[in-house]
This record gives structure tokens, sequence and C-alpha cells, in this order.
């Protein structure tokens, strides 16, 4: 009971008393549906809420790195600038366009936004604020991420329109390649931590995160995901299927109203999710910064609440890949995978054996310094 | 009842009053009354629709240059959230049409235009988009782009200053705040 | 000493000419040469290509630069002037005139084989005048559609609206192209050519497109992501200019040239009052010609700004597109406190000027040209050495010297081939002979070298504005020039160098007050010409990339 002292703001309390309480009068069933309800109410509306923020964010930092004010009319400092934009996508008509494969044309958002879903689900947030754990959490994550392709490619297929198929198969073969990046990337982690178990993994990192546990390893496995990881999302200076200066908006070129909103959203919250399996992975997730031996500093950042320490460090990576888009022209298409094929999967090859050597030999820093980390 | 009180932030209301035909709507639409929770639900999609504004730029010529002015630092279009501008018709709510339009290009600022999902709305930039400007004379351009789709506001100048730009577009967001979405008879 | 060598360098040019004069002569017995503005030599139709091709293949001076092809309606016969020079000396200048007096089914001989450029000024003749050009490979109308009715700028042109209603009908593009070829036997055939294969994945760049700078349109044939042929359409901002201008005075006419390369508004009109004022041989004030200097090169370097903001923006680098219109405006504030106008700013008039400097002009500016140069470095270190820059740049769009005179194409994009092509420098105009400035040469010829280039330029242009600013003399701004303006009959050619470009003007007058016929050569018109030759083999997002690195102007090829 003294943790929860502790730490007054965490909100596993709060669960943990909800259980109980429902289960005081209710059946197991019951208990059940409605937890399962109250989380994927919960969640739903955090992806909607989470990808307001977002937007707004990148529209105001944006305006930072060029000089601009960026949108500060609508509220105070244009707060309620996205929400404007979301009552307006609402209400916007539906185009339904003749010659196009009316079926698929309706499903593909759907792929993409129930995709960037189902793995936004599996994403620890913060103590008491998982809402699976799998065993296979990161096997999990990169399985269900890479269905949005599906979206991408039914989209550009479905519109028949000459832009959107150019675009969606650029699409295409980004995500497919660096999708193995990404994978490796995670690999390469999941061979220190021993475990595909995202609480594990948070837990095991308590005193050292992965990223400077495995030192060089790490450090280029990190700097890979970041990239294939930014790539996938398809934002500048990868953001070619979409090329506005050429493909004038890629693959939903032809989406209007609440379907381009879609393919908006699930592209800022797969910026989020990037950004977060980052943070579990890599930066120890949730936990805050803690050092062997220093009770009195533990016991203040342990005050700071989880999720505090989660969104902190997710946003920290969110501003780097804003640095990032804003900075650079955008990469031709072979030039693209040139980038893949030739640099980024021969090096992670090699990262992986390293870090298998490193672990295998004892020469992590935790077993380095025990003492310390 | 005060039904539509049109408030745009940096000018007044007052500041409006020359424009006649939004005067004499509102009091039109005061004189028969509305549903008060309708038109509650009206003011909050006018309010989003109004302060949403993504347009797609139709530039042929110089006005072109002046709308790319005003959308970089020194203006900054994204103060009213209008810096998305969207190349693709369908996602697009405002057509910015910024320059001369000619017998060739007729058919196809049609298609653009028919392309644009609702609602939509469409911004006559500069003198030549109001009426051809100094070329009207000529055997290939287009008196006007209103010969070929509905405009809701003009801007004279040639080309307009960003300045003037802004205040159509504030016209603009204005006669979307009086617009009504429910519980119009008409519709 | 001095005096000497001006001496013999007039008798060279003497001598040359003398020498050009007889190489006409020997190789067309029957040609006309007169001494007007220019050497003016008039041949019948079918010894025109004959004398084309000696002339440009003349070892001693070679006319290879096909720099004005402008058709005419001469009343009794429609005609075709070309205005060739050397591209050695930009200042050998050589005037060929043909007609014919068939007015029905006007044909003449096409010079297509000799000059690239000369196909789609050839084209935009048949579309204008009705002249079809035997042996020009694609003969469809340029500016307006296929269905047009009449040909408007024949003196007899019928512009009642009836005959050419507005239509909104969209209709399909048709790629087959008629020509008209003569064979080895002499014989005229008619046919048509396709311009595409039968499956080739043909997507429209354009007409409204965001990157191509305006409303032009390409039609791409796609393997891929690779280039394979690229059909231009053009007219899609067509206003008739120049047919307007037949029925306005001079001084009326000035502000179309604004409106036509929008982005060097004040050097083209400079280029307009410059041929007013030599033919009517008005002398413009110092004062007006240090003034017109010095706004000149500050409107090179606002147009170089926007080239450099959306050659960024074309490769995806949002930011520094912002960057660059970030400067502009700087000199946009300048313009704004000198004339009242931002973009189209009115300024120059026949004979001088319109609006003096204000007080603190010369402050203004040098603080500017400090700011500028700092912000130059910015550039430098921000965009001109990013690896992925680099990357779209390096090698990219290679454009050949050789290929660069056959298509005319001139500005900083010639200037990165190799070719000294400066009118500044080869027929130096206003104060340019009497300021110290570097022409600013690359041999490379690839997107990056025409993207350093501007980048050159403007410090140039600084350099320039810096010698010019402070030693400004006191005086008129413009000379007494009458209300009404009528040039003496004849012919009168200006040129000058505008940002993209040499920007060209003839005035054919008959002793009016309104010109029988104006003509603009655009710069921007050679520059897209070059593009489906330049773009070939190079990938969709290339093709992007390139467009921005010549940096046309659409309105300035449509008139």
């Amino acid at each position: 009971m003294i943790l929860n002292y502790s730490q007054p703001l965490e909100v596993t309390n709060l669960t943990s008393w909800l259980d109980s309480t429902l289960r005081g009068s209710l059946s197991e069933f019951w208990v059940l549906l409605i937890e399962f309800v109250i989380v994927g109410a919960l969640l739903l509306a955090a992806y909607a809420v989470i990808a307001l923020i977002l937007i707004y964010a990148e529209r105001k930092i944006t305006a930072f790195f060029q000089a601009r004010f960026g949108p500060n009319r609508v509220g105070k400092w244009g707060l309620l600038q996205s929400v404007a934009d979301m009552i307006k996508i609402l209400l916007k008509e539906i185009v339904k366009i003749n010659r196009s494969d009316r079926f698929l044309f309706f499903a593909a958002p759907f792929f993409m936004i129930v995709a960037s879903m189902l793995t936004f689900g599996a994403i620890p947030f913060g103590k008491a604020l998982h809402a699976i754990d799998f065993n296979i959490g990161v096997l999990y994550v990169t399985a269900v991420s890479s269905l949005g392709i599906i979206g991408v490619l039914l989209a550009g297929w479905s519109s028949n329109n000459k832009y959107s198929m150019i675009g969606a198969m650029r699409s295409g073969a980004q995500f497919v390649s660096y999708e193995l990046s990404a994978g490796f990337a995670l690999m390469t982690i999941v061979v220190l931590a021993g475990t595909m178990q995202f609480s594990t993994m948070i837990e095991g990192q308590r005193y050292c995160w992965n990223i400077f546990n495995g030192h060089i390893s790490s450090m280029i496995a990190f700097v890979i995901y970041l990239i294939s990881g930014h790539a996938e999302t398809n934002r500048g200076p990868f953001d070619l299927p979409e090329a506005e200066s050429e493909l004038t908006a890629g693959y939903h070129t032809e989406y209007s109203g609440l379907q381009f909103g879609f393919y908006y959203l699930a592209e800022y919250l797969n910026m989020f999710i990037i950004a977060s399996i980052a943070t579990t992975v890599f930066l120890g997730g949730y936990l805050p910064i803690q050092v062997k031996g220093w009770v009195d500093f533990n016991g203040i950042m342990d005050y700071i609440p989880s999720y505090v320490w989660f969104f902190g460090k997710t946003a920290v990576l969110i501003f780097l890949s804003l640095w990032v888009r804003w900075s650079f022209p955008r990469l031709r298409i072979d030039q693209l995978l040139n980038l893949e094929w030739k640099y980024l999967l021969p090096i992670n090859l090699v990262n992986i054996v390293l870090m298998v050597i490193l672990v295998l030999t004892g020469l992590t820093l935790t077993d380095l310094l025990p003492g310390i980390f | 009842m005060e039904l539509k009180n049109v408030n745009i932030k940096g000018i007044p209301t007052a500041e409006f009053n020359d424009n006649e035909y939004l005067e004499n709507y509102i009091k039109e639409l005061e004189a028969n009354g509305v549903n008060v929770v309708l038109s509650k639900i009206d003011e909050l999609i006018n309010w989003g629709r109004s302060n949403s504004v993504w347009p797609l730029i139709y530039a042929t010529s110089c006005c072109g240059i002046e709308f790319m002015a005003t959308a970089a630092a020194h203006h900054d279009i994204a103060r009213f959230g209008m810096e998305v501008t969207r190349n693709s018709p369908r996602q697009a709510d405002l057509m910015i049409v910024a320059g001369t339009m000619v017998h060739k290009m007729a058919p196809l600022i049609k298609r653009v235009y028919d392309q644009m999902a609702e609602p939509k709305y469409v911004v006559a930039m500069g003198a030549c988009a109001i009426s051809g400007g100094p070329f009207i004379n000529s055997y290939h351009v287009v008196p006007g782009v209103d010969q070929i789709i509905p405009v809701d506001v003009y801007i004279p100048g040639c080309p307009p200053r960003p300045e003037s730009l802004f205040y159509g577009l504030m016209q603009l967001q204005r006669k979307i705040k009086v617009e009504q979405f429910l519980g119009n008879k008409q519709r | 000493m001095r005096i000497d060598q001006r001496n013999k360098k007039t008798f060279d040019i003497y001598n040359i000419m003398e020498n050009i004069k007889k190489l006409i002569l020997n190789t067309v017995p029957t040609a006309v040469i007169e001494e007007k503005q220019k050497l003016t030599v008039t041949v019948t139709f079918d010894k025109l290509h004959l004398l084309a091709k000696t002339l440009k293949e003349n070892a001693a001076l070679p006319f290879d630069f096909l720099v004005k092809l402008i058709g005419v309606d001469r009343g009794e016969e429609l005609g075709v002037n070309y205005l060739l020079c050397s591209s050695t000396d930009l200042s050998k200048e050589l005037v060929l005139k043909t007609g014919t007096t068939d007015r029905e089914n006007p044909l003449l001989y096409s010079i297509t084989d000799l000059f690239e450029t000369a196909q789609y000024n050839e084209r935009e003749v048949f579309a204008l005048l009705g002249i079809r050009f035997i042996n020009n490979p694609d003969m469809r109308k340029f500016f307006l559609n296929a269905d047009w009715v009449g040909y408007p700028l024949r003196k007899d042109y019928d512009a009642n609206p009836e005959l050419n209603p507005l239509s909104l009908e969209s209709v399909d593009m048709i790629d087959i192209a008629p020509r008209i070829t003569e064979n080895e036997k002499g014989e005229l055939v008619e046919d048509t050519v396709n311009i595409f294969g039968e499956d080739d994945y043909i997507i429209n760049i354009g007409p409204q497109h965001p990157s191509t700078h305006g409303v032009m349109h390409f039609r791409t044939a796609l393997d891929g992501e690779i280039v394979k042929k690229i059909d231009v359409h053009s007219g899609y901002i067509h206003r008739g200019i120049e047919k307007l201008s037949e029925s306005l005075t001079y001084p009326q006419i000035l502000h179309f040239t604004d409106r036509l390369d929008y982005l060097s508004a004040n050097i083209n009109r400079h280029g307009l009052c410059m041929a007013v004022e030599k033919a009517a041989e008005i002398e413009v004030p110092e004062r007006a010609q240090y003034i017109r200097t010095i706004m000149d090169e500050l409107n090179r370097i606002d147009s170089h700004l926007l080239a450099w903001a959306c050659q960024t923006n074309d490769l995806g680098a949002t930011t520094a597109f912002i960057y660059g219109m970030r400067e502009r405006e700087i000199i946009l504030d300048i313009f704004e406190k000198t004339c009242g106008g931002r973009l189209i700013i009115n300024q120059n008039v026949v004979g001088g000027v319109m609006f003096d400097i204000y007080n603190e002009f010369q402050k203004d500016v040098k603080s500017f040209i400090i700011y500028m140069r700092d912000k130059l470095k910015e550039y430098d270190r921000f965009f001109s050495h990013n690896v992925i820059a680099l990357g779209r740049m390096v090698t990219i769009g290679v454009l050949s010297k050789e290929d660069a005179i056959n298509y005319a194409v001139t500005g900083p994009a010639g200037r990165g081939s190799g070719w000294s092509c400066d009118i500044r420098k080869h027929i130096p105009y206003a104060l340019y002979d009497k300021v110290d400035f570097k022409e600013i040469i690359r041999t490379e010829g690839d997107s990056y070298a025409r993207y350093l280039n501007r980048l050159d330029e403007i410090e140039e242009s600084l350099h320039i504005i810096e010698q010019l600013i402070d030693n400004v003399p006191e005086g008129d701004i413009c000379a007494k020039v009458k209300p009404i303006i009528r040039l003496p009959e004849g012919e009168y050619y200006s040129r000058v160098e505008a940002c993209r470009g040499e920007f060209g003007v003839f005035i054919e007058s008959r002793g009016d007050k309104f010109p029988y016929r104006l003509k603009f050569r655009s710069p921007s018109m050679a520059l897209v010409s070059a593009m489906p030759l330049i773009c070939q083999n190079e990938k969709v997002s290339d093709f992007i990339g390139i467009g921005g690195s010549m940096d046309y102007v659409i309105p300035d090829i449509d008139r």
C-alpha cells in the first residue's frame, strides 16, 4: 500500500477500485463485458483526442520552424483549430466516384484506421494503462501495424486514378522495405531484453534503458528504428506516396470528407504509435528515470505519474520526427530503396549478430557494471 | 432573439457593414425565427466550417504568386487555419481562382469545381478572375470566372495584396457563419 | 589608343558583316539585303531553309541561335521574320524575312531540323496566323484548341464570339498530330503521326497541378516511374496580348508586359520601353537609367529568390520555400515604398520612370544588401550541401551546351550549360556597361548548376546595386514625351536580360500610334521546349525537380 501513497496521481487505485466494486455485485461475465466496453470506448476517445492534439502540435511546431505564427485565431492560441477541422470534416460530403471499385474504395480507409487502432490498443501508456499485455507484444505490434498498407494499396487501386495508383505503388514498395528494418531493429532489442512482452521488457529497464544497456548495438538499432519508423509513417523526407508537389495527394487523392479524415488521422496516429513503441522498447516506456542507490531521487521521480513519463518521452521523439520532416527535401523512390536495401538492412543484420555477441559474452552495461545499472 | 451574431476575431462586426446582401439575409433570418436548438447546432457547425477553410489554389497567373506570399512567413495564412492547401479538389473546401480564365481552361475549371465535395466555396481573386481584367477585350479570355462557376467572394486588385486576400477570406468566413445547415426550409 | 581600338572593332564588325552579306548573295543571289535597325534579308520561301542552313554552318561566325520567330500578317502576304544571332557573340544579328501570298492555304518550309526551338514557335504561328510549315513533325495548334475558328493574328480575323462560343464540355485529349512533309520527289504529303505508343501509360501533369509553376500541361508517358516521353500542351492562359496590343497606344501596352512574366515585370517593361525609345529617339535621363538598373536588379533578386524557393518546394523542402519568400518580402516592401506596387510595380514608362525613389531608398537597399548576403550563407548551409538535395540535383536533367543553343535556352539555365548568353554583357543596355559584374557560367548543365547559378546571380546583382546605389545623379526622372507616340515606319527589335533569360520585343510600325504587329520573345517557352529532351529517362519526381530548376513562368509562354 505504501507504493500507492507515494504515487497519488497514478490511476492504479482507480482501476483496481472499479474492478473490485464491479466484482462485488456482478458475475464474472458482466464484469468483463463492462470493463471491455469501457476500455474500448476510452481507447477510441484517446485515439481521436491524441490525433487532434498532434495535428495542432504539428501545425504550431511547423510554424515555429518556418518563422510563422501558426493557427492563432480559433480559441486561445488557436487551440481549437483542430476541433474546427474535425467538425468540418465530419460534415463534409463523401463523394461517390463513378467507375471505381465501390466496395474496396469504401473498405480501404477502414483497413487503415483499424490497423492503427489495433496497434494503438497494445501500447502501454502507463501503470495500469495497458489494455492488453500479450506475451508476444512486440511481434503482435509489428504484425498488426503492417496491415495498414493494405488500406493504402486498396485505396490506390480502387480509386481508378493514375496518381493514386502511383502513390499506392510507391507506398507499397516503401512500406514492405522499411517494415523489414523496423522489425529487425526491434528484434535486436528482443535479443537484449530476452522477452517479447512489453510489461517485462519495461520492468527490465528500471535502472538502465535498453538504449544504454546494449550501448553501441542498441544505439544503432534505435537510429535505424527511428529512420524506418519515420519512413513507415509516410512523412517527409519519405513522403513519396503523398508527395504533394508531384502526385497532388497520392493514394488518397479521390477521398473526401470523413474517409479522407481517416487517412489524415491515421497518418498522425501512426507517427504517435512509432514514437510510443520506440519509447517502450528503447527508452524505458512509462518508467521514470531511476538511479540505483539514490533513494530520495528515485522517490521524487516516482512521484511524477507514469503516463506523464510516457507521453513526455513520446513527445520528444515526435518533435524529433517533425524536426526531420520539416528540414529535409524529399527522397526519390530509387534513393529511398537504396537507403533501405543497401545500407539499413545490411547494417541491421550485422547489428543483430553484434547484439547476440554482446549478450552472450556479457558485455551489456548491466553485466559489466552491475553496481550502477 | 439575437440569432446571428457574427464574430470574426480581429475585425469588429461593424466593420463589415458594407455588405448589404448579408445584412439583409441576417435580417430576414431574424424576422422568420429559427428553432433554438437547431440554431445552436447550426452555429457550432458554421463555427467549424468557417474556421477550417482548406483552399485549393486554382492559380493561373500573377495572383497565384500573391497567394504564395500570403502563405509565407510575412503574412502567414496559417493564422486562420487555412494553410492546409489541398491539391486534391475532393478534400478542399474553397477554390481560390487566382488569375485569368481563358476558353481553353473553362471546361477544366468546371470539372475541378464539380469534383469538389460540398460544402464548397469559390473566391475570385483579382481583376482577371472577376471580369477578365485588362484582357477583357481579348478573343480568348472569359470575362469573369462567374460565367463558369458560382462565386462567393470577389477580391479586387491586380493582383490583390495579401491583406486584401485576408479581408476577402474573412468576408467568406462571415458568409459561412450566417448559413443555415439545419432547419432550412429551402433545403 | 582607345579610339584606335574602337575604330578597329567597328571596322572588324563592318568587315564581318560584309563577309556575311557576300555569303548570303553567294548562296541566294535573289536575296534582297537592307540595312535597317538590323541587317534584313528578304528571300522567297523556298530559299529560306537553304540560307538558314548556310548561315548556321558558317564557320567564321555561325548564326546558330534563333532568337525570335515572328509571324506577321503583312496585308498582301503572310510572312515570317527570323531573328538570328551568333551564339558566340550575341551582338551579331541578322533578320531573315520570307512570306507567301497564298492566304487560303499558306505553306512555308520549316527550319525545325536546324533550330529545335523553332518547333513550338512554328506551331504558335500556325495557331495564330494559319501558316503551316512543311517538314515540321507536329503541326497541331499550340495555344488554341484544334477546333478554333479563324486565325486571331490575321488582320481580317472575325472576333465575333458566336464563332467561338465558350464551351464547358470536357473534351478528350487527342494524341494524333497532323503534319505535312515533302518526300524525295518534291511532292507534299499530308499524314498524321501518333504522339504516343498504343500501350503507353500516360498521366496528365497539369494543367491544374501544384508543381507545374502555372497551368502547363505535360502529357507524360511513363514506364514505371521513368519518364518515356513528354508531350507539351499550352495555351491554358493564352490571353491574346499580342492581338490586344494592336489596338492600343504604346503607353497603354506597357502594362501587358508586366503581366507576361510577372516575376520579372520591371525588366520586361524595360524592354518594351527601350524598343519604343529607340524607335522614337527619346533620350532617357541619367537618373532614370540609374533607377531602372537598380530596380531591374532588385527585381532579378526577387525573382531568383522565388525561383529558389519554388525549386526547394518542388524537391519537398517546404521550410526552405518559406525562407525564400521571407527574404523576398523585404524587396517587395522597397518596391511598395517606391511606387505602391508589390509584384507588378508599373515603374518604367516610355522616357524614364514613373516614380522617383524615396528619401530612405538608399538606406533600405543597403541594409537589404547586408541582410541578403547573410541569408545567402544561410541558404548555403541549410540546403546547398544537403545530401538529399544533392542527390536530387547533381547530374539530373543534363542539358548540353549544343542543346542549350539549339533550343535557345538562355538565362541562368543556359549559362548553367556553359553558354555565355548574358545580354547585359553582350549588348549592354541601361548602365550595364558602366558597372562591373561577372557573368556566372557553369559547364555541368544539370539541375544543380542552374540552382547554384541563381544563388550566385543574386550575389552579382547585389554587387551591381552596391556600385550604383550611392551614385544616383540628380535630375529628371522622365524625358518629355508626348502622350501619343507615333513611331516612324519600320521594324524595331530590343533585347533585355530578364530573370529567366532573354526577353525580346519586336515592333512593326506603320507610322501609326498603334503598333502594326507586336511580338514578345518569351524566355520561358525555350525552357519548356527543352523539357521533353532533358527529362527523358529521368524519374517522375525528377521531372518535377527539373521543372523547378528551369523555373519557367507559364503566362510568359502563352502571352
